[in-house]
């Protein structure tokens, strides 16, 4: 065997190597500048009870998870069923963040349209999807024009923030969380956290 | 029910493609005849298997059926019954298994064409293409099954994304499909040779006709996609050099290479090592197309990273199959040297510089394309390489393959004389260039692209003309009837090819260098001015499809007093997602199209309106045409079927003898 | 020919080409790489000026206003810290819409960024690579008179 036939198979190599490392990367993962920061503060109405609010000092002490959601949102339908499961199996309490229920939407034109108005087509509509596909939160609450969204860095629904009991965000997961993503990365994770203090 | 079913016939499809795959390549290595008669029956039976597979998941889209997960996130009760079907490759899960089914489609033609293969060779190929078929099948089943369930089921689908509710969209990913995958067939072969040892003539000429096929699939497929990309997207682009694109562009470049280096293998003995090179790249290249869209590595920023494990499963399966081929390569290789010599000068150079040059110009895309993953694993900035890239490093590098393409099959074989031949060319040459400035002259638009471009183009016409009188000089005295008939279809298949890639030449430099746009905004009864053309809006109504909302425009199209026709551009909202399009509507024509789209509606009523000009757009796809014709009819020869023939004749005798 | 200087030929060929083929290469990624920037980097002086770049943000809320031509658009691009003021003549994409993600391509001139491209961001909702591809290309509004 020459030494130069093997020239195809070394750059081939040397190719896969960085393709390997090209798959631990996420194109999409802006990193987050929040990530070990503590989680921005924020009061919102809550769904069940829209006259009452919740804030982020309620979790306090806790690890927990905040879930963006919302009806029009087509792969959180793939990952509810997972998020189900978890709060049946009681394995980490999560906090369902509805992002701009309305205006999300875009079949929806909510130019022009009342804030109340709004308040309450979405308290109807995400009520609705609940119902349909089950209620796996704690409690959700509204973020009717996606402000507290955005003091998260929100990119695209479904997001999902895992943070601890000081309140500070510690992971950041993108898109529909996955049986693998949930068994490799987020459980390891909140034990971890757990056991941490 | 019938879900599960499909999926288990998927599972037993594997079976069958891990017997196909490891008992003719046993049966071969020890010479057994019994084994190595598995792979046939194995390989139909696969395809047998996966098409039912493919049908029952056909039919969950087509009865409806929103338990299965796919179909109630591709497809609605309301979709018309061509885009249930279409819907069903619309995804990734379920155009995986298109792949799965195209590999097994051509090995089965493998199994009914090459019965005049000796069977060490056949089984061994079949081997070949049952690893790679086991490796994509157990890849479907693992991380992507198709029939997952959805329970409980919804009561209506999300829909099929409508930009791929297209006619265009019915057959683009097929073909694509069958023309990526086809490069296995080659690849399949190149191994089977490189593994016996026997790397000669008669393997090109095998290779040929299959390599010449998958081109042909995939030029194709290439042309259907950047015609729908043009009239389906709104404003009149037609090709983007994006990752998803320059996936099945590579391939394409070191296949179109492999087709010419096969060639020069099987006439002179000449380039072996490298053409077995070029047939393990070219499939490379589409293995690694599947993994750049599949994986998640290049996408764009609003795909989800579907799953990390499918990318390792494929990226895994890509070290795999290419890995042991250039090790193979690497410790059979020695045996490839040597083959007919030629002198510098001479048909073997120019084939051989041309495809240096295409191998170069497939890395430079894979550079391009890779690149912005490569800084952003350095940590060095988000990037885009965008069409300026592609193009400044395209242009230098087409243009001496484009000369050398026609000035090649002016030289001989093996050795000629450089002087001789450059006197022959060079009128039509100078004429060329002439031609090129003159054209962009008489446009008004000289620019150094202008001038380039059309000269090119009359190069290779010109060149094409000169080609086929001196081959019909060459049996002066005989019928112009029988001159003609005496060219064969490959040779004539040659001339097609390389002319069509004047005629797209000539598509791309126009339409480059002279199309005109206008936005502009419209009341009912205003009129615009584009090019010669006049637009008249006569207003929007409603009209709504079976599952969209629209609003049609109606503009009346005239020049120089005489109406041309009535366009129709829509804006359309799909009910099941919400998602706007715009669908433009075209006047074609040969010689230019005009393409009209909506923008959307101000609040006093008025449209926003995009008037385009294209000049010579058709050109673009008229000069694929002509490549997909060439090809067809260089895989016609019938110098292909003769020599099967007497081959399965002398297979025949040696069965003979031996019994 | 002797077939050492043939094959000399043959190599040396090959080389200059491969290393104008690199010549090639590095020049056009020297003079055509789009850079991102996001609003605030713009605003701290950090994006080039003359030369294209992209920036990506949010379509400031109200900022949307059209010249009486009715193609040439004014709007912002925020980041929610900083506000970048863009104008662009041509048909917008399907999804451009006052509070949702865009990217822009273009120049900065005097302040103001002059848009050549305007891509939207589709809905929110995370897709398969094949949607999200589709609905990229499609989002694209590209003015060809600009090349």
């Amino acid at each position: 065997m020459k030494a130069k036939f093997l020239v195809p198979l070394l750059l081939f190599f040397g190719l896969a190597g960085f393709l390997a490392f090209g798959l631990t990367l996420n194109p999409r993962e802006v990193p987050s500048p929040l990530i070990d920061k503590p989680a921005p503060d924020f009061s919102l109405a809550r769904l069940d009870k829209p006259e009452q609010t919740f804030a982020l000092k309620e979790m306090q002490g806790q690890v927990w998870m905040l879930n963006v959601w919302a009806s029009w949102c087509v792969a959180c339908r793939q990952e509810h069923p997972l998020l189900v499961q978890m709060a049946k199996q009681k394995i980490v309490p999560v906090v369902g963040l509805n992002y701009k229920e309305v205006r999300g939407d875009g079949a929806i034109n909510a130019r022009g349209m009342a804030l109340e108005a709004e308040t309450a087509m979405a308290i109807e509509r995400a009520r609705r999807w609940l119902s349909d596909h089950g209620d796996p939160y704690v409690l959700s609450v509204l973020d009717i024009d996606g402000r507290v969204g955005i003091d998260f860095g929100v990119y695209g629904v479904p997001e999902t923030f895992l943070i601890d009991r000081d309140g500070r965000i510690r992971y950041k997961h993108i898109g529909p969380i996955t049986p693998e993503a949930l068994k490799d990365v987020l459980i390891p994770r909140i034990e971890e956290l757990r056991r941490a203090g | 029910m019938i879900p599960e079913l499909g999926h288990f016939a998927l599972i037993l499809a594997l079976v069958l493609s891990l017997v196909q795959a490891v008992v003719p390549l046993v049966g071969a290595q020890r010479n057994s005849m019994a084994l190595m008669a598995v792979g046939r029956p194995a390989a139909q039976g696969q395809f047998f298997f996966i098409v039912f597979s493919y049908v029952c998941l056909t039919w969950a889209f087509v009865t409806s059926d929103f338990s299965v997960q796919l179909a109630a996130t591709n497809s609605h009760s309301e979709t018309p019954i061509m885009y249930k079907i279409t819907g069903v490759w619309g995804n990734h899960e379920g155009s995986l298994l298109l792949w799965a089914m195209s590999l097994s489609l051509w090995t089965v033609a493998v199994t009914v064409f090459s019965r005049h293969l000796p069977d060490a060779f056949l089984a061994r190929v079949l081997g070949v293409l049952g690893l790679v078929s086991a490796g994509f099948i157990s890849f479907t089943l693992v991380t992507s099954n198709p029939f997952e369930r959805l329970l409980p089921a919804v009561a209506d689908g999300r829909d099929l994304n409508p930009l791929l509710q297209d006619p265009g969209m019915i057959i683009h990913p097929p073909l694509l499909y069958m023309g990526y995958v086809g490069f296995s067939v080659a690849f399949a072969f190149a191994i089977a040779a490189l593994m016996s040892g026997r790397l000669d003539a008669a393997w090109a000429r095998w290779s040929r006709p299959w390599t010449t096929i998958a081109w042909v699939f995939l030029t194709a497929g290439i042309a259907v996609g950047s015609g729908w990309a043009y009239y389906e997207l709104g404003w009149g682009g037609w090709w983007f050099w994006d990752p998803v694109e320059n996936a099945s562009f590579m391939p394409w470049l070191l296949g179109t290479a492999l087709m010419h280096s096969l060639a020069v293998t099987e006439k002179r003995g000449a380039f072996r090592s490298w053409t077995v090179l070029l047939a393990i790249g070219a499939f490379s290249l589409s293995l690694l197309g599947t993994f750049l869209v599949r994986s998640g590595v290049i996408t764009s920023v609003h795909a989800f990273a579907t799953d990390p494990k499918r990318g390792l499963y494929i990226l895994a399966l890509l070290v795999i199959v290419i890995g042991a081929s250039l090790l193979l390569y690497a410790m059979r290789a020695n045996k490839l040297m040597g083959g007919g010599s030629f002198a510098l000068v001479s048909r073997e150079t120019s084939l051989l510089a041309n495809n240096v040059l295409l191998t170069v110009a497939s890395a430079s895309v894979l550079l391009g394309t890779l690149y912005p993953l490569f800084l952003d694993a350095l940590n060095l900035g988000k990037i885009s390489v965008g069409p300026p890239y592609f193009e400044a490093v395209f242009v230098p590098l087409m243009t001496p393959v484009v000369v050398l393409m026609m000035f090649g099959p002016f030289l001989r074989w093996k050795d000629d004389d450089l002087a001789a031949a450059v006197r022959k060319v060079a009128p039509a040459f100078i004429a060329s260039v002439l031609i090129g400035f003159g054209t962009a002259w008489a446009v008004d638009h000289v620019t150094w692209r202008t001038v380039l471009g059309l000269s090119l183009a009359a190069w290779v016409v010109l060149a094409s003309i000169q080609l086929l009188a001196g081959r019909l000089k060459e049996r002066a005295g005989a019928s112009a009837g029988s001159r003609l008939r005496s060219i064969t279809a490959s040779w004539w298949g040659m001339w097609l090819a390389h002319l069509g890639i004047g005629v797209f030449i000539i598509g791309v430099t126009m339409v480059g260098s002279l199309d005109q746009s206008l936005d502009v905004k419209m009341k009912e009864g205003q009129r615009a001015e584009l090019a010669g053309y006049s637009f008249v809006f006569r207003g929007a109504v409603d009209a709504d499809g079976p599952n969209y909302d629209a609003a049609r425009g109606n503009i009346e199209l005239s020049r120089d007093g005489r109406v041309l026709d009535t366009l129709t551009p829509e804006k359309r909202v799909y009910r099941a997602q919400g998602m706007p399009m715009t669908e433009a509507s075209l006047d074609i024509g040969v010689f230019r199209d005009v393409y009209v789209s909506l923008g959307e509606q101000l609040e006093d009523g008025a449209w926003i309106v995009s008037l385009y000009y294209k000049p010579f757009i058709s050109w673009i796809w008229m000069g694929c045409v002509l490549m997909g014709l060439g090809g067809i009819f260089a895989a016609a020869d019938r110098r292909y079927r003769r020599l099967a023939a007497r081959e399965a004749a002398g297979a025949g005798q040696r069965v003979a003898a031996s019994a | 020919m002797k077939a050492r200087s043939k094959r000399l030929m043959l190599v040396g060929g090959g080389v200059v080409l491969l290393f104008a083929a690199v010549a090639l290469v590095l020049s056009a990624f020297q003079q055509n790489l789009v850079f991102f920037h996001t609003p605030t980097e713009v605003a701290e002086g950090k994006a080039p000026t003359g030369k294209t770049f992209r920036v990506g943000g949010m379509v400031e809320e109200g900022s949307i206003k059209r010249e009486a031509d009715g193609v040439t658009v004014r709007f912002a691009i925020t980041d929610t810290a900083k506000i970048i003021p863009v104008t662009y003549k041509g048909t917008l994409p399907d999804l451009f819409k006052e509070g949702k993600g865009a990217v822009v391509q273009g120049k900065l001139e005097n302040g103001v960024f002059q848009a050549t491209e305007v891509l939207a961001k589709h809905d929110e909702n995370y897709m398969p690579p094949e949607a999200a591809h589709a609905v990229e290309q499609a989002q694209k509004a590209a003015t060809t008179l600009s090349q």
